[in-house]
């Protein structure tokens, strides 16, 4: 894939600065509803953060501000180096191409066939590529993530576990750095469950992506998650690793893990 | 009462606002070009039948409906040119375009409406591709062409109908009917009735797009969507035509 076509501008980063950084974020919604207030959080380069917390609690919310979705009331949201907020809209595109995002819901476009849905932005993205090279990427990334036969298939005639595995799939045609999975489990038996985020652990070291990833699925957060963190009424109410989490003195936190 | 006023106002802002954008996406590449063709088939072709049955049943009943009257003046021979005129004025525009909208901007509403819902929209955004340009700018154009191309449709098809309706009673030759509706018909029977059909289209593409595009989150936003493009956009329709009937009286 050529992917010199696609020209990324962002400002220049050294190894050590973190690939994703907000401070004090806050997001309300009408007067009342205060979702975020004044969240903090920092990604490294290459780790797997999981953002655990109760329905509402803003973790949705936190990352659709990261790609621009929502709009931030107040705070500072860095990408790769870039303030999301100062950024126009070619430059905010510039870093969404960068970024995977893969939806609750796999949002796969209704209208299209799998292969349609993969090479959407592939053709929008990456210019001079030949019809073979197009589809001999589409089959490349159907089949990482072991679903190579489902190619003509239009999303109805999906289960939900194939239908999370392609969105996956059209995430990743572009290489993205950075990766945000929204409840990639939610809906699924324990075995998809699990064959899911052995993938996302597969993609995390085949491609070196950093993550975040947003689950109530506590297995998904133990073999996925190298730091957890638990959202409570808009920020960060705990902070570590799993074990660290699930031996922890408050009983609010420990309630995650039982 | 009074909110219900301001929602009004409210909603004719942000509608105007949303037309505003499409100028300004539709003059800026990259051009869909190839999902315009495809919405023009979906548009077009696909509500041609349903417009075919409607102007035939049109010009039939108006025929059967008109020929006593002019049948008590005398004035039978009168008929194919009053069919005619009736349909292209104002007759075909005005029920092919309550037709599309009914059809196109409810289907367009609960498409866009669903694909919200399930955040299709919000995955084309963070893919990085324009999901207004794709979906709306498309969409309003496609309806703008093929709306006019669809009252065409069904004039002719209208016309056809009168003849089989005069020949219940009568025995006239397809040619001499023909003959009749050229020789009174005009410029002006014909252009302007054309060019508000345009505004027709465009319309009923932008609401069925407007409310599709702000559905809220939920189902039942899917419905209400639907629901409210076909209202807004038939009340549409008959604010034009008012428009579009005045401005030609004063012109021509």
């Amino acid at each position: 894939m050529n992917k010199e076509a696609v020209h990324i501008t962002t400002e220049k980063t050294d190894a050590t600065a973190p690939v994703i950084s907000i401070k004090g974020l806050h997001k309300s919604f009408g007067k009342d509803k205060n979702v975020l207030n004044g969240l903090d959080l920092i990604v490294h380069k290459g780790e797997n953060l999981v953002i655990l917390g109760k329905s509402g609690s803003g973790k949705s919310i936190a990352i659709k501000c990261l790609v621009g979705l929502i709009g931030a009331d107040e705070g500072e949201i860095k990408m790769l180096g870039s303030d999301i907020a100062k950024l126009n809209n070619k430059q905010l595109n510039e870093i969404r191409l960068k970024v995977g995002f893969l939806f609750q819901n796999s949002a796969l476009y209704d209208s299209m066939t799998v292969r349609e849905n993969l090479s959407f932005p592939l053709k929008r993205h990456v210019q001079n590529l030949s019809k073979q090279e197009v589809e001999d990427t589409i089959r490349e990334e159907l089949e990482s993530v072991g679903l190579a036969e489902a190619i003509d298939e239009m999303p109805s005639e999906l289960s939900g576990g194939m239908r999370k595995r392609i969105g996956l799939a059209r995430t990743l045609i572009l290489k993205p750095e950075i990766m945000l999975y929204d409840e990639p489990t939610t809906g699924l038996d324990t075995i998809t469950s699990r064959e899911i985020s052995e993938l996302i652990l597969s993609i995390q070291k085949k491609n070196k992506t950093t993550s975040i990833i947003i689950t109530h699925d506590m297995a998904c957060a133990k073999l996925t998650g190298d730091r957890l963190v638990i959202l409570k009424d808009g920020v960060i109410n705990a902070e570590g690793s799993y074990e660290e989490l699930e031996k922890s003195s408050d009983k609010w936190v420990r309630s995650f893990f039982s | 009462m009074v909110l219900y006023i301001k929602n009004i106002f409210h909603d004719a802002g942000n509608i105007t606002l949303f037309i505003a954008r499409f100028f300004k996406e539709a003059v800026q590449p990259p051009f869909e070009i190839r999902e315009m063709i495809r919405q023009c088939y979906l548009i077009g072709y696909k509500t041609l039948p349903i417009v075919g049955v409607t102007g035939f049943i049109m010009g039939l009943v108006l025929t059967i409906q008109t020929r006593p009257t002019l049948a008590g003046f005398g004035a039978e021979s009168w008929l194919p040119g009053m069919v005619a005129l009736s349909l292209i004025r104002e007759i075909a525009p005005v029920i092919t375009a309550l037709i599309c909208a009914g059809k196109i901007s409810s289907g367009i509403g609960a498409e866009l409406g669903s694909m919200k819902v399930t955040e299709q929209i919000d995955a084309m955004e963070v893919s990085a591709i324009n999901p207004y340009k794709f979906l709306v700018v498309t969409r309003i154009m496609a309806a703008t062409l093929m709306v006019p191309i669809l009252v065409v449709f069904a004039d002719g098809i209208g016309i056809l109908g009168g003849f089989a309706g005069i020949n219940i009673h009568s025995d006239v030759s397809i040619a001499r009917y023909i003959a009749k509706v050229l020789e009174s018909l005009a410029f002006i029977d014909i252009f302007p009735p054309t060019i508000k059909t345009f505004f027709f289209g465009f319309f009923i593409g932008a609401i069925g797009c407007y409310k599709g595009y702000t559905a809220a989150n939920g189902t039942e936003s899917v419905g209400k969507a639907a629901n409210s493009a076909v209202v807004a956009a038939s009340l549409t329709i008959f604010i034009i035509d008012m428009l579009a009937v005045q401005i030609t009286d004063l012109f021509f």
